[in-house]
């Protein structure tokens, strides 16, 4: 099977902080990879790494073959990027958020990119509304609909249940696992235990910046994680 | 169109969408400079010999201190909704984004301009008419000098806690020849004398500070 992410030996410092330390791990293509770790684990530094957003300190990491400190530029082609964060312009439509990005990204046919995902996060009828108007769900599935509109290989998804209700975090879900069905690797970061091992193949803890455990998720029951996630992350 | 240009202008046509829609910046800024000339309309006479000496230094003051207002909020809409790093997660070039960002502060900067010269005319009793043709572009040069210093020190104290404050601290030391050749080009056309010294080396330091900005801007980008 292809290699999706691989990291190695990876270590990232911030000053005299070490935030990551010699982290090697290695995700399939069209794998669901779940990373849970408390608050200030490095989880979200080891996402930005992944995105090319940040370098590491030391180590290598390669997206699809491509390494992360040569060509950014063509791993970015290839990411797509959901955070609880928008990343989107609360005064421009819908319609014009996403032709906005199409354009960034240089999409061609870009009018039917953006029908088709509006359909698939099913807010085609609310294309035309300011997104300040929007509901937090409608909100985070239109940041879905953002990072999905260049077809990426790789969707990396940082905390993207923080904020919704029991019926958006479920629609997320839906859209996660029909992602995934698509063939794309997915690389989550969560808290909740329960949804993140539900949608995993793999998953890893992170705590103190070192990956402590990896596995996969089959057979493995919440309580099993929750067992060994109090035992990892307790010092 | 190139990648390049069509991602600038992207940049370009939401920055000026968005001004549009809310006017937050366009408004602040045109009060400030209303305010600025009001307070040299009570120093001196309108009218007077002297207005046509001073008149230029005040339009550039307004200027100057009503756009780092406006500058401050160029990229404080990108930090909304973390929207800075959904940027960033494009493969556009950061050139792109900086000269997208950098004409539409110009753009935004020369409405405002258009806003002061009539009151100026109207407060300080100035005589413009004729020499509206030839102001344009010094003006211009000006505007663009001080838009492209201003959108990368905006860039830069996006993420520190006195950004009103330091970004005209960053901002003005660099812009003061660029700002010395922009207001004796309006006083030489004010005074019908000549101005090609003036716009040559206005045009040279807009030139250096374009350059300049499009090499940095990458690494302000960085984490």
């Amino acid at each position: 099977m292809n290699t999706a992410i691989d990291i190695q030996n990876t270590t990232r410092r911030f000053g005299h902080i070490t935030a990551l330390q010699d982290i090697n791990l290695t995700v399939p293509t069209g794998c669901i990879f779940t990373l849970f770790g408390p608050n200030g684990a490095g989880k979200t530094t080891l996402l930005r790494l992944i995105a090319t957003l940040s370098k590491p300190s030391s180590g290598d990491i390669w997206i699809s073959g491509i390494d992360t400190r040569r060509n950014p530029h063509e791993i970015r082609k290839n990411i797509g990027y959901i955070s609880h964060q928008t990343m989107l312009y609360d005064d421009l439509t819908a319609r014009e958020n996403l032709a906005f990005y199409g354009r960034m990204y240089g999409l061609q046919n870009l009018n039917t990119r953006i029908e088709k995902v509006l359909l698939t996060v099913g807010l085609k009828n609310r294309q035309r509304d300011r997104i300040h108007k929007y509901s937090r769900g409608m909100k985070q599935r239109l940041a879905i609909a953002r990072a999905i509109l260049h077809h990426p290989s790789i969707l990396l998804l940082d905390e993207p249940f923080t904020g919704l209700d029991t019926s958006a975090q479920s629609t997320l879900s839906n859209i996660i696992t029909t992602l995934k069905a698509e063939g794309r690797t997915i690389f989550l970061v969560t808290h909740d235990l329960a949804r993140g091992l539900a949608l995993a193949d793999r998953f890893g803890i992170l705590f103190q910046g070192q990956l402590v455990h990896e596995a996969s998720a089959k057979d493995f029951s919440e309580s099993d994680l929750q067992t060994l996630y109090e035992n990892k992350t307790t010092r | 169109m190139p990648l390049f240009f069509t991602q600038t202008l992207a940049i370009l046509q939401k920055d000026l969408k968005t001004e549009w829609r809310t006017r937050e910046r366009l408004s602040a800024m045109a009060f400030f400079a209303f305010l600025i000339v009001i307070i040299f309309n009570f120093i001196y006479e309108p009218g007077s010999p002297i207005i046509k000496t001073v008149a230029p230094g005040i339009f550039w003051i307004a200027t100057a201190f009503a756009g780092l207002l406006g500058l401050s909020r160029s990229f404080a809409i990108e930090k909304q909704n973390d929207c800075l790093m959904g940027l960033r997660l494009t493969p556009a070039d950061p050139g792109a984004i900086f000269l997208g960002k950098m004409l539409g502060n110009t753009l935004t900067m020369l409405i405002l301009q258009a806003l002061i010269l009539p009151i100026l005319v109207i407060f300080l009793n100035l005589q413009i008419a004729q020499a509206l043709p030839h102001l344009i572009l010094p003006i211009l040069l000006g505007t663009l000098g001080l838009a492209t210093i201003g959108t990368l020190f905006s860039a830069m104290s996006l993420n520190t806690r006195l950004r009103e404050a330091f970004l005209p601290l960053l901002t003005l030391p660099i812009f003061i020849p660029a700002l010395l050749a922009a207001i004796e080009s309006f006083r030489a056309v004010l005074e019908g004398s000549e101005i090609t010294d003036w716009l040559v080396l206005s045009s040279a330091f807009v030139a250096l500070y374009i350059a300049a900005c499009l090499l940095l801007f990458e690494y302000v980008l960085e984490d």
